[in-house]
Parts: C-alpha cells; structure tokens; sequence
C-alpha cells in the first residue's frame, strides 16, 4: 500500500510538472504566433524603447528559454525577484507573474477569486451527489417503473439542457417571477452565513441538476450491473434480507465507479465552472478566466489553467487513495 | 508420415515482472521453461495440463504469435524462432491457430464473409471461383449454412462459432492448426460434433494439429501422441495408448485417476483407485527446486529437490517412454491403488 | 406414508421477456430423500439451474418470473411460503454453492466476514467472536490451511480450488440439510476437482445433508448420484437410479450425452456418437416431443413425436419418450451400446 501510495504521490508531481511546461509553453509561444510582445502588453504600446527594453530584463524576456522556464519554476516554488539594476520587485511564492491589465500579482488576484469558486463547487457537489445517487438507486431498484422512467426522463433533460439555459430560465422564475430569492449578489460566507447560503441556492441547484443527471444514469447502470452479479445471488442464497443484500453488499461495488468521476468532476470545478460563474455573476476563478482571454491576459490564463490543473490532478491523487482504501484488489494487488 | 513438420528444442517464454516505483523487474513467470519436443507431419498431438501448466503459451509460442525467451522453434527445417512479424507472414498461411472461446475471437462487427475472407485478402491468395463462393465452400466443409455469409457472429450458436472460427483457420489451407482448448467451451453433444469435424478435416486436407486441452478423455480421443505439462515443462509425452494404459509419471498417473468416470457402478464397488494431489500447483514464478512435481508428488525422496529428472526412456522398463522423472512409476504399482487418497488436513 | 425430504410436484418456471416467453421449466417432478444424492444433468438452457434457483426461491426477486408448483422441503411448502418464510430457510435449512466461486464472492469484504455474515444472519443473537471462531472452525473443516490468517483474505487471494472450498464452508456454516451445487467443479481443474468431489461427499456422510449436484459431467453425476434426473428443453426426460441409469439408458437424448464423451475407461472408439443439431430455444420449443428435431428415431411410430408432447412415466426408473419401453430397449442394446 506504501509503495502504491508512493507511486500515486510521485506520478501526481510529475504531472504537475508537465502542466507547467505546456503552459509555459503557451505563454512562450502565443505572443510569438500572434505577433504581440509581452512586454508591449505591460506598459501599452506608447511607450518608448528604452523603456520597454527596461520592462524587457525585468520581467527577463530576454534570457533563453529555458532560464526563463527554470525561474517560472522557481518562482512558483520559492518565489522570484523581478530586478533590472537597482529597481527590484520581490513576488512571493506561489508566484504567478503580473496581470497585463492591473499588474497586479496573480496569485492573491485569484486566491481572492477561490472562495466564490470553492462555495459554488462544494456546495453543488454535496447536492449533486445526493440526487443522482439515490434517484439513480431508486431507479435501479424499480427498473422500468414509472418511477424509474421519471427519473431518466429528467436525467436526459438536465444533461441535454445547457446550463446558461437552465440558469437563466430558473434565474426567471425564482427569482423574477415568484421573488422567493434575491438578485445575485454573492454575499461571503463568513460575513453572513444565512445570506450565503440564500444567495448560492440558485447557483447550485442549477450546477446540480447538470452532474445529477449524469450522476443518475450512471449510478443506474451501475447497481443494475452490480444487481446481475453472481455475488448478489450468493448474498440472497445466504440468507440475508433485501435490505442488507442493497445496502450493504449492492451499493459497495456499485457505488465504487461513481467515486473515480466524482473526484475528477469535483476538481475540474474547483478551476472555476465558467458558465455557471457567468450566469450567476459569481466573481469566481471561471468568471476570472472569462474576463482574463477576453483582455488576452496571459498570466492571468495561466494562473487559472496552472491552479485547475493543480486541483485535477489532486483529486485524481485523492480518488487513487480512496479507490485503494475501497478496493481491495487494488490495495492488494 | 514421422518426418517432423514442427521441432522446438529448449523452448522458453518468461513474462517479466516489474514491480516498485521503477518498474525494475523483480522476477518472471516462467510460463514456458524448457520444452522439448516435435510434431510430425499429419499427426495430432495432444498437449494436456492443468491451468497455468504452459499449455497455451506452448501453442502460442508454436505458431509465433509471442516471441520465445529462449530455444528455438523449428517449421519445415526453417528456424522460426527469431522471425519479425513481417518474415513470419508467409509462413501464416502453413500455421494457423483455433481458439477456445467463440466469443471474443471473432469481432462482432464483422459478417462472417468477411471474418472468413479476411486471411485470403491478407494472403493475396486467388480464389478462381470468387472470394465468396470460396467462403461459401468453406462454410459448408465445416457444416454451415452456406447462405449464412452474411450474418453477424451473435446469431450463431456458441458451437456455430466455433465452426467459423475452424473454417478461418482452414481458408489458407494450413500445414499445423494449433487448436487451443477448442471445445472447452462447448456443451458435451457440440463438444463431440466438434471433434469430429476436426477429425474429418484433418483426414481430408492432410492437417496436423497440435491439440491443446485440459480434458485427458478428449485428449486421448482425438491424438496419436500426448504430452503431459506441469508448470512450463513436459512431464512425459508418448503414443496415446501408450500413456494412457502405461502411466509412468506421477502426476500423469494421479491426473488420470482424477478424472469422473461415468459408471456409478466402479464408484460404488471403491475400484476408483484414486491419487488425490494434496494442496494447489506451485507458481510459476518460483518453482521448485528439482523437479516441479516433488512438492505435490508421494514418491518424492531428497533427489528430487536437487536434480531435474530429465525427460528419458529407461533402458530397464519394457513399456518405457520419454519420463522426466526419478522414481517413475511401474505397472502393479498402478493396479494396486498406492498410496492411500490422502484428504488435505 | 410421509412426505420424502424434498418433493418437487409439477414445479414450472417462466420468465417474461421481450422476445417472449421463456419457458425455463415445465412441469417438473423429483424427489429426494435426507443423507442421498440427486444429480441433474443437462446442457445449458436445459432448465437444471432454474430448477435448484426455484427451490431456493431465488426467482422471487424478479419480478418477471412465474413458478408454479409445488416445493416440499421437510414438510413445508415452499412455492405459496411467504418471502420472509422462505428466506429463514435459505442459507439456513437448505444452502447452494455456484460454479464460479471468484464471481460468487463479494470482491471487497474479506472470505471471513463473508461465512460471518451467513452463520449470523441465522443465528441472531451470536456475538461476534463466537461467529468468527464458527467460520475458521468451519474453514479448517474444509481443508482450507492456516485457517485463522486465511480468515482475513480476500477471495481474490484464493487459488481456484480454496476459494470453492471457503464457498463451501459458507455454504455448510448453518448445517444444512439440503445442499444444493451447481456445477461445483466445473471452473475447477481435474485433480482439484476430485479434491472438491471428496470433500462434498464426505462431508454430506458427516451431516448427512441431501445433496443436489447440478452438472453437464455425466463423470461427475457417476461420482456423486444415488440418482439422476436428466434434463431437456427445461423437462425431465429421464429420472432413474444412477447404476440403472448409466447401464440402461432410456431416452435417445441420453444416448447421445453418453454417446458424446469420451471415456478413459474403456477403448478408444473411432468416432463420438454425438446428438444431431443444438438445443432448442425455450422461448419457441419444438412441437410434440422437445428432442424430435434431434432425435433420429422421431417418426418411427407415426406422428405424435411431432404434435404431442411424451409424458414422464412413473416407476423407479422413469422416461418420456413416445418409443415402446421394448423397441427402446432393442435399440440401445442393438445401435447404441456397441458405439459406446
């Protein structure tokens, strides 16, 4: 187990550190493509060129690049400085370099960005996660049911309807015709929990109804092959009753495959669920990553993919852990 | 006929191990580790053994759809062993292979035209009646409806199937099918029409098979020659009723004996005279030292850990045959029951 | 005179799908007695494992199939018993043990917690470390070593023949007294196999529990049987003593699965003298007799092996077969024995 541990942990940072090269690269090769110059991009294009040659060995746009590459690394490791003789600025660790439009660090810009986004997700995630369960279980329990054929109806809805669709339509009724729930307006949560909470509710049914379409069928299909399997018959010839034999031996195996694609989707979100952000005019990382390729705000980007990234191949690391807690086979080769 | 169409000599095939953060290996399942023997040109040989004795790496091995570890594979006087992929490809259409199971070896998405059409496209053989009345001949020569072309493989029945898959093996007109657990799949009565297909075809095109599978009762029907595996080697291999009346392995003797006998009327006068083998067969990945067998064998004695027994005939033993073994056994040992059936405690 | 063990009456199992109706059983009859052994022998889709599946009433969780009939097991009905009835009773009074003994386990809970399970379900009040010491008693029992340590592995961690023998322990935990095996050893190998045959018969002489062996192996049937009940088409077209069985044969069907194995204890024969064709579908079987499109003695009295379906016989040793008792015989002594 120490060993499969191990593996996982060292597969994950190498990961990490392709993500970094290929944005790197991104970041290297789209001004070349597009013909811009990144240090244009900083100061405007009225500058003169002692000064944008200045901005230039500041920002080391003139080193080869692999230096360039080395103190990206460096930089997101320990921190680097940006000096050009005597003008020194010191950007902590994680850095991500400056935005082309506020030049501001990236880091807290979007570290400020990251509760909006962590409130959406997780919240939408534990949502999600109980509906598509259990109407996905329900529905296998009662195969062709009218409840079951309810439920995959709606299923198919929320994953055919897009959510720019379903949020502004929900946006519509809740909020505009029957004025149950406030204008969006995202309130934090250590502020006011309650009004957090009445704020994010919308948002979050909507992000749900997306994954707990995908969640239900999924789960469906799952305890329905999980309901053929020879060991379910040996549990019934053993004995035990209904309850036993689904609670506990059923939703063992078939919940298992739901874990691997809820760690990925979760991850995946917690880079920002764009559409959703912008619907809901949530100041997340995804309405950040918007506003950042609209501006053609490169570290910006890059901050947002590298921090995505991060968070996709963490819950990749975690569902691997968990998957060898679960399974057995795996734990025990 | 006794000129040797196939002869493998030291024949071995390692699956490595990796293991660690580096996948460095650790060890090798020695699937195949040293065999000996040949085939001769129209004749069947059976290849029997339990699961994981190297009986199907063996075939795989003898028609180089794996690349052997070490030895060397001999084909009509042309050394195989060490053939690319693209050098072998003549030589597919003299080797051809039947599987055990009809349902993966054929791709569902293909109709059996084309499944059976698909080695003479390959081989860019000239069919002068057309490819389809080619296909069409083969279907019938296997006991198919020839109007059947066009149908997918699910709409056949499990024996059907593997009908198809004989006919593919037999559209280039091979030398050897190597047939592997070819009727394992099948119920008893498709099993036997099976069998006798394969017997019908062999003495109609001349064909030599090598015939590999775990039941000795098929087994001794259908070859002229058995050879009895035991984890990656050959334990003793002979003329059929040779082996079969005059056991001189012990793990022959007590495979046999483990085999159900239909009549009810031995079991209940206790002639079953059985050597049950205690515990399960060792791993190839670290078999015993000496010979394979001592640990699960009654006649072991200190000898067998240190040396391997070679596969010989003994000089002093009338009804001798090739045996790798140190003590074999003799024939009233056979009749008088041995050793007490010992109930693993 | 009381009731036998087990008496099957008439039982008749159908399943609903949407290409039709699958006619898995039909009027099925057999009988056993406690401490003897039934075998069943069919090919697949010959209705030998829905058969074991109804007496243990395992068809009640699909809401597609219909039984009908009657199960006798010690007195009680088992066919009109209530759900909760009939499930005190599996695992309990009567137990079963599957071909496949890797799929037939739970991949994540351990061998140990698995007979646990079973031994508790029926013995409610148990603790749980009487139950654990029951299950590595009962592990020792079948040969499984070091039993203590073993109780903690996963079935994945079981060569073939161990995993069947820790089925087998899971099976045998409650003391049954009907066990019912189907095709115990046939993802077994030969020598593991005569492993496993031993182990069922000598522990069915320790508790002298009845024992149904469901198999395709007339070898295996021959081991075990006091009497066999042969399968076709989801009927019983033969039922006998296994000595009268295997040296009398009766119904042509029976004649072709002797006619089709090899046997290491005779002669090489020429050639197997299989049955003609496949079997039938259940969903459309053959008119009047199952076999006749198979049978190569179908029309030799008229027609009614095509439009009426042949009954089973009574008698010890009993057939359903439109032939005369005297022609059948004439003929295997004549055509089909010599090819044996």
């Amino acid at each position: 187990m120490l060993a499969y541990l191990i593996r996982r942990l060292i597969n994950a940072v190498i990961t990490l550190l392709v993500v970094t090269l290929v944005t790197f690269g991104i970041f290297f090769m789209v001004p070349k493509i597009t013909g811009s110059d990144p240090a244009l991009l900083y100061i405007g294009k009225t500058a003169d060129a002692a000064s944008i040659e200045g901005i230039r060995v500041k920002m080391g746009l003139n080193d080869p690049v692999l230096v360039q590459y080395g103190k990206f690394l460096q930089g997101l490791v320990a921190g680097r400085d940006y000096a050009n003789g005597p003008d020194v600025t010191h950007c902590p660790a994680p850095c991500l370099g400056y935005s082309f439009k506020t030049e501001q660090e990236v880091t807290p810009l979007l570290l400020s960005d990251l509760p909006v986004t962590l409130s959406l997700a997780i919240g939408a995630a534990v949502l999600w996660l109980i509906m598509g369960v259990s109407t996905g279980v329900i529905s296998a329990l009662r195969r062709g049911s009218i409840v079951d054929r309810a439920v995959m109806t709606g299923a198919l809805a929320g994953v055919s309807l897009p959510v720019y669709f379903t949020g502004l339509l929900s946006s519509a009724i809740f909020v505009y015709w029957l004025g149950w729930l406030p204008p969006s307006n995202y309130v934090p949560f250590l502020e006011s929990p309650a009004e957090w909470f009445v704020q994010m509710l919308l948002p979050w049914i909507t992000l749900a109804f997306l994954f707990a379409a995908t969640y239900a069928r999924l789960t469906r299909a799952n305890m329905l092959e999980t309901l053929g399997e020879d060991y379910i018959r040996t549990a019934r010839a053993k004995g035990l009753g209904e309850r036993t034999v689904i609670g506990k031996h059923a939703l063992r195996s078939g919940l298992t495959p739901i874990v691997t694609i809820f760690g990925l989707d979760l991850g995946a979100l917690l880079g920002g669920a764009v559409l959703t952000e912008n619907v809901f005019n949530l100041r997340g990382l995804g309405y950040q990553a918007l506003q950042a390729i609209r501006g053609n705000d490169l570290p910006v980007i890059l901050g947002v993919t590298l921090i995505a990234a991060f968070f996709i191949v963490i819950a990749n690391l975690i569902v691997d852990l968990v998957y060898g807690v679960i399974d057995p086979r795996v734990r025990l080769g | 006929m006794s000129e040797n169409l196939l002869e493998v000599t030291g024949l071995q095939k390692h699956f490595p191990i990796t293991k660690g953060l580096f996948k460095r290996q650790v060890g090798a399942v020695r699937a195949v580790d040293g065999i000996d023997l040949n085939v001769q040109a129209g004749e069947t040989l059976g290849l029997v053994g339990e699961s994981g004795c190297g009986k199907s790496t063996a075939g795989r091995l003898f028609t180089r759809i794996l690349e052997p570890t070490g030895g060397k594979i001999v084909f009509e006087g042309e050394d195989i062993s060490r053939k690319s992929v693209t050098q072998m490809r003549p030589l597919r259409r003299d080797v051809q292979m039947i599987f055990q199971d009809p349902y993966s070896s054929l791709n569902p998405r293909h109709t059996v035209g084309s499944i059976i059409s698909a080695p003479l496209q390959i081989q860019n053989i000239p069919t002068p009646q057309g490819l389809k009345k080619a296909v069409q001949e083969l279907l019938e020569l296997v006991g198919l409806n020839p109007e059947h072309y066009n149908r997918y493989p699910h709409e056949f029945s499990g024996g059907q199937r593997q009908r198809i898959g004989i006919a593919r093996a037999l559209a280039l007109r091979p030398k050897l099918i190597v047939a592997d657990e070819p009727v394992s799949a099948l119920d008893v009565s498709i099993q036997a029409q099976v069998v006798n297909l394969l017997e019908d075809l062999q003495s109609e095109f001349d064909l030599t098979y090598v015939f590999i599978a775990h039941d000795l009762s098929v087994v001794r029907h259908i070859s002229d020659r058995v050879a009895v595996m035991y984890l990656g080697k050959v334990m003793e291999i002979a003329h059929r009723d040779d082996l079969y009346k005059n056991p001189r392995h012990p793990y022959t003797v007590a495979l046999m004996s483990a085999v159900p006998v239909p009549d009810p009327v031995r079991r209940d006068r206790g002639q079953r005279n059985r050597v049950l083998l205690t515990g399960d067969v060792p791993s190839p990945i670290n078999p015993p030292s000496g010979c394979r067998f001592r640990t699960r064998c009654w006649k072991a004695q200190d000898i067998c850990a240190t040396e391997e027994p070679p596969l010989v005939t003994r000089l002093d033993d009338p009804d001798s045959h090739l045996t790798a073994c140190h003590f074999p056994v003799v024939d009233d040992e056979a009749v008088a029951g041995r050793t007490p059936a010992e109930t693993p405690a | 005179m009381s009731r036998p063990f087990l008496e099957v009456k008439d039982l008749t199992v159908r399943f609903e799908t949407d290409d039709g109706i699958v006619q898995a059983v039909t009027e099925s009859n057999f009988s056993l007695e406690a401490g003897k052994t039934l075998g069943i022998v069919g090919e697949s889709g010959s209705g030998k494992s829905v058969t074991s599946l109804a007496i243990l009433g395992l068809h009640r969780t699909r809401s597609n199939a219909k039984v009908s009939g009657e199960i006798w097991l010690d007195d009680q009905e088992l066919v009109t018993a209530t759900n909760d009835d009939v499930r005190a009773l599996r695992g309990g009074k009567m137990a079963m043990i599957f071909q496949d003994p890797l799929s037939a386990m739970h991949p994540y809970f351990t061998v140990g917690a698995q007979i646990v399970e079973a031994y508790r379900v029926h013995h409610p009040g148990v603790n749980k470390k009487v139950a654990r010491e029951r299950a590595i008693d009962m592990l020792a029992r079948v040969g499984i070593p070091q039993p203590a340590r073993r109780f903690n592995d996963y079935a994945h961690q079981f060569s073939g023949g161990m995993r069947q023998r820790a089925m087998i322990a899971m099976a045998l935990v409650n003391d049954p007294k009907l066990l019912i095996a189907d095709e115990p050893t046939t993802a077994l190998d030969v020598t593991v196999q005569a492993q496993i045959l031993d182990l069922i018969r000598d522990l069915q002489e320790e508790f002298g529990s009845a024992v149904i062996m469901i198999t395709h192996d007339l070898g295996v049937v021959a081991e075990l049987a006091d009497d066999v009940v042969v399968m076709y088409g989801g009927k019983i077209i033969e039922r006998g003593p296994a000595v009268d069985l295997f040296q009398r044969p009766q119904h042509p069907y029976t004649w072709g699965l002797l006619g089709s194995m090899p046997r290491l204890d005779r002669d090489v024969r020429d050639r197997l003298t299989p049955v003609k064709g496949s079997p039938p579908s259940l969903i459309n079987l053959p008119s009047g007799c199952a076999f006749h499109p198979r049978c190569p003695y179908a029309g030799r009295n008229g027609d009614r092996s095509f439009t009426e379906t042949p009954v089973l016989g009574g008698g010890v040793h009993a057939v359903a077969c439109h032939l005369p008792a005297e022609e059948r015989t004439r003929l295997f002594q004549e055509e089909v024995a010599p090819n044996l």
